[in-house]
């Protein structure tokens, strides 16, 4: 291409646009993409029931430490159609780009979603793309919508979680987050924590079929923990209880919560999942979830309980209880 | 035995660790005006508010003023509405984003305590140091000592010991507190912050109560040395002077304001950025006054969980990140018992 | 007011500034309130200054003492 940003020309329908297809979007999505260049793709799907969903990513900065805007994208929806227990297919793509938008980075971006397409074994089959004038986007919109095949007799739901079930996390939370606002200007701070933005449909298929009576799966992204578990227990009309000993989390990311006075239960993560199981199913959960790709640092960190309805509770390592807050509007950071 | 605590940071401490239920029936903790961003008047926010509407102007200030309601709006809300204010941690980040703005004036808005108020001291004279010419603080720093007078004199306010700001001490030492015990005969406890520390404090007032003492003891040695911290106090004393403050529900308590001084005027935001805002207006209904002098506790406010709430904060003990309200709402059951 | 932690300086560079950690986090902070702390030392660190040059050991000192205490008992201990 003989232009190095994006030009509100690109947007437009005509040659540039598909110059910008072709040599950008196509070969940026490689083997993870679709040669064919039809308005719809379609597809093959075995019978049954599917999975879908849809979500947009707006995140600022577009590149941060472990991650980029391509990589959330791709794994965010391919992690939302997995906690229904599906096995995600295909990804449809929409982009709004900002004129003046380097093509380096959206190449770089286009790049990370190839390589994370792949890792999750999801083909991205169909997108769109359009150009705003500068000032009126933060560089890059992503949109993507997946689907998936569900097995039949699977499940899930919020709402399934009884007394007597055991809440497992994946790994470390509030990694993303605290990478994030590391490089945040007004609050820079040097650490090694990076994105955990990570692929997890392998993880959720590997605790299904240990544990097949998975009540339900949830991924705590925006609002952290704190608001997952509040949903669950809102959803399902239960308590919840977790063991703030037993919660995985790094020195890293107590040390910058600390500093800025965050609550690392209500930081975001983008590679965490929580699952809910029978108690009876709990060790073959974990130990699947243990053995499955970023499922490393798993653990059973709490219990659902009868009442009262719809409340998180931590018991502190001190020994007392204490409510579990859901987020209201953005965590500032604080000095007071 | 009736104990205060004087520091939102305590306040939220004793909430989140559930202590409350750890301690005997026999004592009640009350939660005081230790918030700073609670008893920033609402004043103050207006003129913090005015200085965003100015063309040319970068408000920085500390996250926890964001949210918290002057009159009829709030940084967050001016933010919102396309004004350039930015959250730092530190006025150093203000300084620096002086230094790479030079067609803006970045004005800092200084709110705190004795803890706070000597680092916005250093970063004024940094900014004199290094000739900055487009940075300004506008004060509404306040200090503590006078302030615990005020309340130990209140006739509504009934509190037979305090537990003490671990950090504003760090920084103050024990002499300026020695007046309560010598001339009103309250005990108080320097203390800190971890449950652990919390306790300790509560139990060496218990013990000089019950042993008819009335001393400033610190439990919070490792955090505090009886003298402070002079150095800091000398950046404070520098830079600032002793002027009247009004306390948010609470009203203007002499000498506990902090007014830069005119050798560093150049530095005071009121001078490099006359505003004038409208004349302050109170919300009707709000009790943060009585709230923040211990005298009703917070579900006892006619609009606690009510009209107020995190989501939709009447007044600043809501929304402060320390305020009472806000811990009694986060970490009890939400003002439903 | 009081969000004060405890963090170790690593190094100590011009202008009265130094760089900490917090437990494996890194951030450059100031001196202006405690010249004297040296590489090596803890601080309690508040909105990007050391406010005060503290002892880890006397941390353990107010744990002994708790332990001691009858009257407080977290539930089960």
């Amino acid at each position: 291409m003989a232009q190095d940003t994006i030009l509100l020309a690109h947007g437009s329908g005509g040659t540039l646009m598909r110059r910008l297809i072709d040599e950008v979007f196509v070969t940026g999505f490689g083997d993870a993409g679709s040669p064919a260049l039809d308005d719809a793709a379609t597809l093959e799907i075995p019978d049954g029931r599917i999975a879908m969903s849809t979500d947009t990513y707006t995140v600022s900065p577009l590149f941060f430490p472990g991650g980029d805007i391509g990589r959330l994208a791709v794994c965010g929806t391919v992690n939302d159609v997995a906690t229904s227990g599906a096995r995600p297919l295909y990804l449809s793509v929409g982009f709004v780009l900002e004129e003046g938008l380097p093509i380096a980075d959206l190449k770089r971006i286009l790049v990370s979603m190839h390589e994370s397409a792949n890792e999750a074994g999801v083909r991205i089959v169909t997108g769109d793309t359009k150009v705003v004038e500068r000032g009126h986007g933060d560089g890059v919109y992503v949109n993507t919508a997946g689907i998936g095949t569900l097995a039949p007799g699977v499940s899930l739901s919020g709402s399934h979680c009884k007394p007597g079930d055991v809440v497992l996390l994946s790994g470390t939370l509030g990694d993303h987050g605290i990478a994030v606002v590391s490089i945040r200007e007004g609050l820079e701070f040097s650490t090694d924590l990076r994105s955990d933005a990570a692929p997890l449909n392998h993880l959720t298929a590997a605790v299904l079929q240990a544990a097949p009576d998975v009540r339900c799966f949830r991924d705590p992204t925006r609002g952290g923990l704190a608001s997952t578990l509040n949903e669950l227990a809102g959803a399902s009309g239960v308590s919840i209880t977790v063991e703030e000993t037993a919660v995985p989390v790094r020195s890293q990311v107590l040390g910058a919560c600390e500093m800025l006075g965050y609550d690392f239960y209500q930081v975001a993560n983008e590679g965490k999942m929580v699952a809910v199981v029978p108690a009876d199913q709990a060790d073959a959960a974990l130990e699947a979830m243990r053995s499955a790709p970023y499922g490393e640092d798993a653990a059973a960190i709490g219990s659902v309980a009868e009442s009262p309805a719809g409340s998180v509770y931590v018991r502190t390592s001190f020994g007392a209880t204490r409510i579990m807050d859901m987020l209201v509007g953005e965590q500032l950071p604080r000095i007071c | 035995m009736t104990f205060m605590e004087v520091c939102g940071t305590h306040t939220v401490a004793i909430a989140k660790n559930g202590l409350r239920d750890v301690l005997p029936d026999s004592i009640r903790l009350l939660s005081g005006p230790g918030c700073p961003v609670c008893v920033t008047s609402n004043a103050d926010i207006d003129t913090a508010i005015e200085f965003a509407r100015q063309p040319g102007v970068i408000v920085t200030t500390f996250g926890d003023m964001m949210k918290v309601p002057g009159s009829r709006s709030s940084l967050s809300a001016e933010k919102a509405d396309g004004r350039d204010v930015r959250i730092v941690y530190s006025p150093l980040d203000a300084l620096a984003l002086a230094g790479r703005e030079p067609g803006k004036q970045v004005v800092f808005i200084g709110v705190g305590f004795e803890t706070t108020a000597p680092l916005i001291a250093a970063g004024i004279k940094r900014a004199a140091e290094s000739g900055l010419d487009n940075f300004s603080v506008y004060s509404a720093h306040k200090t503590v000592p006078a302030a615990l007078g005020a309340l130990v004199n209140d006739p509504e306010v009934a509190v037979e010991g305090l537990i003490l700001p671990g950090h504003v001490s760090s920084i103050i030492g024990l002499e300026p507190y020695r007046f309560l015990a010598e001339e009103y005969s309250v005990p108080s406890v320097i203390t800190g912050f971890e449950p652990v520390d919390v306790l300790q404090g509560v139990w060496m007032l218990a013990k000089q109560l019950t042993e008819g003492r009335a001393e400033i003891e610190i439990a919070y040695t490792r955090g505090v040395p009886a003298e402070g911290n002079p150095t800091a106090r000398a950046l404070i004393d520098e830079v600032f002077e002793p002027t009247d403050a009004e306390w948010r529900g609470i009203g203007v308590i002499p000498g506990t304001g902090l007014a830069i001084r005119d050798e560093f005027a150049a530095f005071d935001a009121l001078k490099r950025v006359p505003v004038s805002p409208e004349p302050p207006k109170e919300i009707p209904g709000c009790q943060c006054g009585e709230v923040l002098r211990g005298v009703i506790l917070p579900y006892e406010c006619r609009l606690f969980a009510r009209a107020c709430t995190p989501e939709h904060p009447v007044g600043p003990c809501m929304v402060s990140s320390e305020g009472s309200c806000a811990a009694y709402y986060r970490y009890t059951d939400h003002g439903k018992s | 007011m009081c969000l004060a932690i405890p963090a170790q300086v690593t190094t100590v560079g011009a202008n009265n500034m130094a760089e900490v950690d917090i437990m494996g986090v890194t951030r450059h902070v100031s001196l202006d309130l405690c010249p004297e702390a040296q590489a090596g030392d803890h601080v309690l660190v508040h909105a990007g200054f050391a406010i005060q040059v503290v002892d880890e050991e006397f941390a353990k000192e107010t744990l002994d003492l708790l332990l001691q205490l009858d009257m407080f008992r977290p539930d089960g201990a």
